[in-house]
């Protein structure tokens, strides 16, 4: 596919470039970037007047519920989501019913997307047999099959030696692993960030402490092994201060910070909203202002939405049993430019560095980059867009997001997958224009 | 005069003055009690649905007499508090039951935020009877009708609350109540037992019961659930009654004229010992029969006295 996109201020961090330019797609692959381009004649142009150019967004922390859960999101519904928010790649989590702990699933996984998805799919295999925390899953295997790392994400692995083992024999095949840091014997039935408001509320408090105990641990184990670990959806102030140390020091550790652990403390369970509910939970003012520093000072490397679809009838519950976690890919691109760039937390550049290079590097994916002979994946961005978030017009199956109604400035507004455009102006491919 | 409210989920967003309103309307509820025929008509025609989604004898009790005395239509509902089992949710059955036009739902309910997921989703008035660790209302209220019966006023009252604070929802809705009312609070009991940041609900914490019991106007023991042992909480419950049950010797710091409350069911011998419960500072009995009164002035300010101003 070609596919010629001018006139934009280009931004690609990994090449250290933020200039106005021209970006020109062919064969599915960046064939040059730079200032007024010549282009063959008859190729499909795209006026990026005003408008940023990134390389594609990368999100490498998502929930695509399929197998098993189509009721809350399907492999053609989540990749139609990434497509809306401006995401050209996703990494889904293993955490599907049957879980992907074997080359079948993976397979499954991967067809369906090249039938259905209209983004790029990277599965993410699981460390041990339907994450049950007890044996290994077949990691080889599931590399040949395409996996691209592996999670038992949404639970932590709690047994020390046995992530050891999984450390060490991921060698073979060079990919990372993700960790959900949390100890399960000290969140055990919390639904919160353990503090005042918990205390104000009656519910049942997460510590802090939860999180940094398991952030150590997987440092030392990293540390030891010398396999990467990456650590999922970092909360706290206090693992922060771990990244940034061992990070210092050489270890090979990376980090990842959801949108709304950036924008929202525990403040907002205070109407028992379960979509303030998640694992792990909302921290406080000082966590969240130790997350976005860390986001901009690097020691965290990448925003991943943590994209996690559910039904009402998951959400619409008592608080004690309602389901963790919010939807995140049509709303974390305008909630970052209203929050974080616009606010002056990060500038432009280091916001699409943290959604492009950063996330590319952390799963050594390919992508990230607009350098000549990258995938023809591309972002483009529009700072002045304003419009409010409007969960009913969802392409996710799901609802379910506590920042419904919110006022944003600056959103997607092309998004290029293999020098094919998926998204435009809102509307997604396939959809009729408005 | 009313309630300019629709339903009443916890102590912490009512004004002082709304409190007074309740006390002094159940005060004069209070007579009903001795009459020989025990009805007035004053929610004729109305309906209140009692849903106890957890166990209850004595809550439920109350809110059922407090509903019938007034002449309204009483309908007990009792159910799980585990929507997975029921296989039907909480906002279901309460859609169900909404739909026969009650006004007004009763809600007891093991998760916190129960009555305030209820009040969201219905049209009628919703009672808190307890959720979770959060509050019980109407408890709180009691106990304050209780301690001005005796005292004759609330400002400037001291009270300890004595036991699990964390998951007492008992404790909750008191130190707010108590707090709106000028009355000043410490809490005492295990600190495994103490929840993070309650100093800033206004309260001071005492690390040892009897630095809690001096001087003061009240003491409240709270109930101990037996399961707080097996999660580690308390080592055993022979020393939690050595430490921090009352006792009589315990007693003997204590003022000469204080007030002993439980909100009930009392695990005697545990946190307070038998004389102590049974003794003349006790008014466990009264805070039960100021239960009815209570709940009476709830369902007539929520229900009746709007209806008679329209």
């Amino acid at each position: 596919m070609d596919l010629f996109i001018r006139n934009g201020r280009v931004v690609d961090p990994a090449n250290g470039l933020d200039a106005a330019g021209d970006v020109l797609i062919q064969a599915g692959r960046v064939a040059r970037v730079g200032p007024r381009l010549e282009v063959p004649a008859g190729i499909e142009t795209i006026d990026a007047e005003g408008r940023v150019i990134a390389p594609g967004f990368i999100d490498i922390h998502v929930h695509l519920r399929e197998p098993g859960q189509e009721y809350k999101e399907t492999i053609a519904s989540g990749t139609r989501a990434a497509a809306a928010g401006g995401f050209t790649a996703v990494a889904c989590m293993a955490n599907t019913q049957p879980v992907n702990d074997t080359r079948a699933v993976t397979d499954y996984i991967l067809a369906e997307a090249r039938a259905r998805g209209l983004v790029r799919v990277y599965p993410i295999g699981a460390v041990t047999r339907g994450l049950a925390g007890r044996e290994l899953a077949e990691l080889g295997e599931l590399a040949e099959a395409g996996c691209v790392a592996y999670s038992d994400d949404g639970k932590p692995i709690m047994n020390s030696a046995l992530l050891r083992r999984a450390l060490e024999y991921a060698q073979a095949f060079g990919r990372p692993i993700i960790s959900h840091a949390e100890d399960a014997a000290l969140s055990e039935g919390g639904v919160m960030h353990e503090g005042f408001v918990s205390t104000d509320l009656g519910l049942r408090g997460i510590p802090a402490a939860a999180e940094e105990i398991m952030v150590a641990r997987d440092i030392a184990l990293a540390d030891l092994t010398g396999t990467p670990v990456h650590i999922a959806h970092v909360s706290t102030a206090a693992a922060v201060r771990l990244l940034r140390d061992a990070k210092a020091r050489g270890v090979a550790v990376t980090g990842e910070v959801t949108p709304h652990h950036l924008l929202l403390t525990d403040e907002a369970l205070r109407a028992y909203d379960s979509n303030a509910k998640m694992a792990p939970p909302l921290r406080s003012k000082r966590d969240v202002e130790a997350c976005r520093e860390a986001l901009s000072d690097g020691t965290l490397d990448a925003i991943a939405t943590d994209h996690a679809p559910h039904a009402l009838t998951d959400k619409e519950v008592e608080l004690d049993h309602a389901a963790n976690g919010i939807v995140g890919l049509e709303t974390a691109v305008a909630l970052c430019l209203t929050h974080l760039v616009r606010e002056r937390v990060l500038d432009l550049s280091t916001l699409v560095a943290r959604l492009t290079a950063g996330p590319a590097r952390v799963l050594g994916l390919p992508g990230g980059s607009l350098a000549p002979g990258a995938p023809g994946d591309v972002t483009v961005v529009d700072l002045a867009h304003q419009h409010v978030i409007e969960p009913a017009r969802f392409r996710s199956k799901a609802r379910n997001t506590p920042f419904g109604g919110r006022a944003c400035v600056g959103a997607p507004w092309l998004t290029v997958v293999g020098g094919r455009v998926v998204m435009r102006a809102g509307v997604v491919a396939g959809e009729s224009g408005a | 005069m009313g309630l300019t409210r629709k339903d009443l989920l916890d102590i912490r967003s009512l004004e002082a003055g709304e409190i007074r309103t309740i006390l002094d309307t159940a005060a004069s509820m209070k007579e009903i009690a001795s009459r020989e025929i025990k009805k007035v008509p004053a929610l004729r025609g109305k309906t209140v649905v009692n849903m106890f989604m957890e166990p209850s004898t004595r809550t439920r009790t109350s809110f059922e007499i407090a509903g019938k005395w007034l002449s309204a239509d009483v309908i007990n509902v009792s159910g799980s508090s585990s929507s997975v089992v029921k296989g039907e949710t909480l906002v279901d059955t309460a859609r169900n039951i909404e739909a026969m036009s009650p006004n007004c739902v009763v809600i007891r309910h093991a998760a916190s935020g129960a009555a305030h997921l209820l009040a969201r989703t219905l049209r009628c008035s919703v009672v808190n009877a307890g959720d979770g660790m959060h509050e019980h209302p109407t408890q709180a209220l009691l106990d304050l009708l209780t301690i001005r019966e005796k005292r004759g006023h609330l400002e400037g009252l001291s009270v300890a609350i004595v036991g699990d604070i964390a998951h007492s929802r008992v404790a909750r809705s008191n130190i707010a109540g108590m707090r709106k009312m000028g009355m000043s609070v410490t809490v005492a009991g295990p600190p495994t037992l103490i929840p993070p940041g309650v100093e800033e609900l206004g309260v001071k914490v005492a690390r040892r019961l009897e630095d809690a019991l001096r001087d003061v106007d009240v003491i409240m023991m709270l109930r101990l659930q037996q399961e707080r042992m097996t999660a580690n909480y308390i080592p055993s419950l022979r020393e939690y009654s050595r430490l921090y049950g009352l006792s009589l010797e315990k007693l003997r710091g204590a003022r000469d004229d204080v007030m002993i409350m439980h909100p009930g069911p009392v695990n005697r011998g545990i946190e307070i010992s038998p004389e102590v419960a049974d003794g003349p500072y006790s008014v466990i009995l009264e805070q039960v029969a100021n239960g009815v009164a209570v709940r009476m002035a709830i369902l007539y300010l929520l229900l009746g006295a709007k209806g008679a101003e329209a």
